[in-house]
């Protein structure tokens, strides 16, 4: 047919004029690459929006606002018996050390600010963090002999103070407020300018640990990344094993039937279950039934292997099928074993996929929240560095994703800014995993 | 008469290497192979002809008992090596590989160095001391491949950089590093373009001086040029089986005749 029209050239038809059946069909493309750099489009814009948004509500977390204070330690209050006996300084509690701070910091209003709108030391409170008498008792206690001389502090900012400077803060938004008022953050306008208070890089938000509702100020990410890092270290010595041998075992050995069809069913359907319901297994099966302790890292990474193994199993498989078959038989016709073809040949070019999968694997786990909260790896303030190894993996623990999600529920705006931090922490967790698989693929991949 | 070279030579090559009694050969429930019986002399090059999906193929991998590897393939009957039924319970198969050799269709270097292809099988049968034998076994083995002027200085370069030629000499010489009796070769040629052929085909007929030799091809140009005993396979029987001369020039059976001439196929 076609044949027939291309040797009688119809009057009129010329090459440089497109007919209208190539118009048509020419528009029809032209439509949808329209379409496809729309959605493209479309996903940028969100992606630009959501990291933004994230960055901008984020960044804040990690600077913090501090008051630079010199404060005179005492001995009449820290050691009346003027022994220097460590036991006898042990005794002053916080509350003692109180006095100290307002006092020095009443000076300094007293000092930069006229008239002083203060009318005593005990004013001065809001200015500060509940967190400094404990930093300052820690430090007495560390350095006796410092007692007696003026040491200059780097204090915490309270909350309020920080939001203030932070511009989360504002003269009408404190109008109920009964921790701040105007004149406080009069002398914060003050003393901002005299370079005593001072918007700083905060490290304690990386390395620390969660503080309790009321001191938003000084919590950290720290301890809640060492509870990550315990459960990935579960999940990894776990599931990669397991997940690998199980698809070796499945791809390359196990007869084709029913029962390596059902399981090969089974495990698609369990990469698709919600990963609250393992949550909720993990509960009756390691905690109820096992007795394993709650709010353990080690329960955690048991529950999330589960979640894990799915994804590594398929994308284990997926790498082992596509490798040639042409490279087995090389092997098998050469007369080595099923298995000495599998190890020697299939795996070692499997195994850039198999990384990936798993790193994949490994950032969906870090990521993952809804399983933490039914073992009790949620709600609980990780407010100590676990003491070692064991401890890291038994201890109550929170991890990142849970932080983030339990300081988002906080009332307090501050911990609101935190928690947009911390999504920056997990993020670049998660960016830099994916930068490390795409890096193993590269490296690693292998053409024939 | 007894000191007649050529009678010597002649028995000789009339010893039998692998005898197959009645084999058949099922896929689930369809039957590749019918029935077939042959006498494959040592140091001798038999060729398989025949169209396509005749089964000729079939027959090779269960010489080695490749068809193994593939679950709904059922093989049954007698196929003897030396005397030996390679289907007896008792034989392992990964040690009749070790004895009988293949070279697959496509050429399949492992993606390693050209020394470490050769050097897998030898490794893998402890046929090395050390690294001297191990390192002459991989040397003798290129240089019965007909490959090792080409690559002697760049063993450590990937096998899998030769040209299509190359890669199929290569494969050839991991074949026969293993010291296998027997040489399975599966349209060896097909991906390869003809002076490529041709170097190969050389070196098959080299080979025979050694290996008893089983090459499966289309070409039946090729066949006649390079084999001493033909099979014609037609829909998974094995029609008819002699000399190649006879097979080419004098075909006992019309089927023979026609794929020959070009009627079916």
């Amino acid at each position: 047919m076609t044949d027939a029209t291309a040797n009688t050239p119809k009057h009129g038809t010329s090459l440089y004029t497109e007919s209208p059946r190539v118009k048509k069909r020419n528009a029809a493309e032209r439509r949808f690459q329209i379409y496809g750099i729309a959605a493209v489009a479309t996903g940028l814009v969100f992606l630009i929006v959501l990291l933004t948004s994230i960055l901008s509500n984020g960044v804040g977390a990690f600077q913090q606002t501090f008051v630079n204070v010199p404060i005179y330690l005492d001995a009449a209050k820290l050691d009346k018996k003027g022994e220097r006996n460590i036991e006898d300084i042990k005794k002053v509690s916080t509350f003692g050390y109180q006095p100290l701070i307002d006092d020095a910091l009443f000076a300094i209003v007293e000092e930069n600010v006229s008239p002083n709108p203060l009318a005593k030391p005990k004013d001065t409170k809001a200015l500060i963090s509940a967190s400094a008498v404990a930093q300052l008792r820690d430090y007495v206690i560390a350095h006796p002999e410092k007692i007696g001389e003026t040491v200059d502090f780097r204090l915490l900012g309270s909350s309020r103070v920080d939001g203030y400077i932070k511009g989360r803060v504002t003269r009408e938004s404190i109008a109920r407020d009964k921790n701040i008022n105007a004149e406080h953050l009069d002398i914060v306008d003050v003393l901002r300018e005299k370079g005593v208070v001072k918007r700083e890089f905060n490290m304690a938000f990386i390395t620390g640990a969660d503080a309790s509702e009321s001191r938003p100020e000084q919590a950290g990410m720290g301890v809640s990344m060492l509870g990550s890092l315990f459960m990935m270290i579960v999940v990894l010595v776990l599931s990669l094993p397991i997940g690998v041998a199980a698809s070796i075992y499945l791809e390359e050995f196990a007869p084709q039937n029913k029962w390596t069809d059902l399981i090969e069913v089974n495990i698609s359907n369990l990469a698709a279950v919600p990963s609250i319901v393992f949550g909720i297994l993990g509960l009756a099966v390691f905690i109820q039934f096992a007795g394993l302790p709650q709010s353990a890292p080690l329960v955690g990474g048991l529950v999330l292997t589960l979640m894990t193994l799915p994804t590594i199993i398929i994308s284990t498989r997926a790498a082992l099928k596509a490798v040639p078959p042409s490279i087995r038989d090389a092997a098998l016709g050469l007369g080595a074993s099923k298995m000495q073809s599998v190890f020697h040949h299939v795996l070692p070019l499997a195994m850039p996929g198999i990384l990936t999968g798993t790193i994949i694997g490994l950032a969906q786990a870090l990521g993952e929240t809804a399983p933490l909260l039914l073992i009790g790896m949620v709600g609980y303030i990780a407010s100590n560095y676990p003491t070692g190894p064991l401890a890291g993996f038994m201890d109550p623990n929170s991890a990142m994703p849970a932080q983030i999600y339990e300081w988002a529920k906080r009332a307090d705006p501050a911990y609101y800014e935190r928690a947009w931090g911390g999504i920056i922490i997990l993020l670049l967790f998660l960016i830099t995993m994916n930068i490390i698989a795409i890096i193993l693929r590269r490296r690693f991949e292998r053409r024939w | 008469m007894y000191d007649n070279p050529n009678l010597e030579r002649k028995v000789a090559q009339n010893e039998t290497k692998i005898s197959a009694r009645n084999v058949q050969v099922f896929y689930g429930d369809s039957q590749a192979i019918k029935d077939v019986n042959i006498e494959i002399e040592a140091r001798t090059v038999t060729a398989f002809i025949g169209p396509s999906g005749c089964g000729k193929s079939t027959f090779l991998r269960c010489l080695n008992r490749m068809n193994d590897t593939i679950d709904i393939c059922r093989v049954e009957g007698e196929i003897n090596l030396d005397g030996e039924n390679i289907y007896d319970k008792r034989v392992d198969p990964v040690q009749l590989r070790a004895k009988v050799g293949m070279v697959f269709q496509k050429p399949n270097p492992f993606p390693k160095s050209i020394y470490d292809n050769i050097a897998y099988g030898p490794r893998i049968h402890g046929l090395a001391k050390n690294k001297a034998d191990l390192d002459e076994i991989v040397e003798k083995a290129l240089r019965r491949g007909a490959i090792w002027n080409e690559v002697k200085d760049r063993l450590h370069a990937p096998g899998t950089g030769l040209s299509g030629g190359q890669q199929q000499r290569l494969c050839i010489a991991r074949a026969v590093a293993t010291e296998p009796e027997v040489l399975l070769m599966d349209e060896p040629c097909s991906a390869l373009d003809p002076i490529a052929t041709s170097q190969v085909e050389e070196l098959i007929d080299e080979l025979r001086e050694q290996y008893a030799v089983v090459i499966v091809t289309h070409s039946m140009q090729q066949a006649a040029r390079v084999s001493q005993k033909t099979a014609f396979f037609h829909l998974g029987n094995l029609v008819e089986y002699g000399d190649t001369g006879q097979i080419f020039t004098n075909p006992k059976d019309p089927r023979t005749e026609s794929y020959i001439t070009g009627r079916i196929g």
